[in-house]
């Protein structure tokens, strides 16, 4: 693994050496420089930075990478799918019984936006997996942009199905008026840690991963012959990289979905 | 002691917090498993429950071993 070679420093050296607000510039290598962000192109609108930085670039490719794949696979539309139109359909087929499995049938309505979550996250975690490349997920922001905006529209979902008899979510039927002042503050403090623990599973996830990766790849060259041992665990790692990249995409779509059911039906399952 | 120190036996505490994650991961495959034994017909829809699962038991591992990658590296 050679993030930690100055590939991403070379292109961020200008930016850094104008504006040296990139002050977290580490004096060593390590594991952790891969998830530096670079500045590529600045740009400023007010006082606000919208520069062009690496990981930007990287959402682009993502998204560019998402929609080739969508367009491209269902441009023949034929009755008997081929191959890139297999996967397509595949891919919609997984989150439409998804959505439809853990919202019902009345979250139709939400199934382009938890098809976009669902692409954007597997696209992201999967090209992440090329060596050099750049993890957008890996960054707490983005996972938490997405989570806190989930947390928020859901929010206000359920607040404008329900009305004020939301608050009733968080006393659920069937519990003795006793356990009440015990279980209220329980369900509330689990309510407000869903957007905390949906972005940090995700992030962590990436995080952990890559930041191993690049750990045992400093092993493989420290040991000389013996590297080979390193060697052969990263290949192992890499293949559950792949799985928990996929895997994550997944959990993130199917909690959301589970949460907008939440909002939807309270409690009546 | 030095911080250079602290930080390497930080991150080795910091570690047993992923013991966690094998007992919750082995309990949910065990409970995959018995219940395939009672009702194997059943098997692939509930498969979707367990990878949740899975990944629900594993993200609290994950953020026992972010910490001790903070620790050692922040």
């Amino acid at each position: 693994m050679a993030e930690h070679t100055n590939g991403a420093g070379g292109e961020g050296n200008t930016g850094e050496a104008a504006h040296g607000a990139e002050a977290g510039e580490a004096a060593h290598h390590g594991p952790i420089d891969q998830f530096e962000i670079d500045r590529l192109i600045e740009m400023k609108i007010g006082g606000l930075d919208v520069s062009l930085t690496n990981s930007s670039v990287w959402m682009l490719i993502v998204i560019v990478a998402a929609s080739v794949f969508m367009l491209v696979g269902m441009r023949h539309r034929a009755l008997v799918p081929g191959r890139g139109q297999s996967m397509a359909e595949m891919a919609y087929e997984l989150v439409a019984n998804m959505v439809r499995d853990n919202v019902g049938s009345e979250g139709r309505r939400y199934f382009p936006f938890i098809f976009s979550l669902f692409m954007f996250i597997l696209f992201a975690n999967v090209l992440g997996l090329i060596p050099l490349s750049f993890t957008v997920t890996s960054h707490i922001i983005v996972t938490f942009a997405l989570a806190g905006l989930i947390f928020v529209g859901v929010t206000v979902l359920g607040f404008v199905r329900h009305g004020i008899k939301f608050f009733t979510f968080f006393l659920p039927p069937g519990v003795p008026i006793f356990l009440a002042p015990l279980l209220v503050p329980i369900e509330l403090i689990s309510y407000f840690v869903r957007p905390v623990s949906l972005s940090v599973r995700l992030a962590a996830n990436m995080f952990a991963g890559h930041t191993m990766l690049a750990v045992f790849g400093g092993f493989v060259i420290a040991m000389g012959v013996f590297g080979i041992a390193p060697l052969i665990f990263i290949v192992a790692i890499y293949g559950l990289e792949a799985i928990v990249a996929v895997l994550q995409a997944y959990v993130f779509a199917v909690l959301t979905c589970l949460y907008i059911s939440d909002a939807l039906h309270m409690h009546q399952h | 002691m030095e911080p250079e120190a602290a930080k390497l036996i930080g991150a080795g505490l910091a570690t047993i917090g992923v013991a966690g994650a094998g007992v919750g991961i082995g309990t949910i495959f065990g409970a995959y498993v018995l219940g395939t034994f009672r009702n194997p017909s059943v098997a692939p829809q509930v498969f979707g429950n367990v990878l949740l699962g899975f990944a629900l038991s594993e993200a609290t591992a994950i953020f026992a071993l972010v910490l001790a990658f903070l620790i050692l590296f922040g």
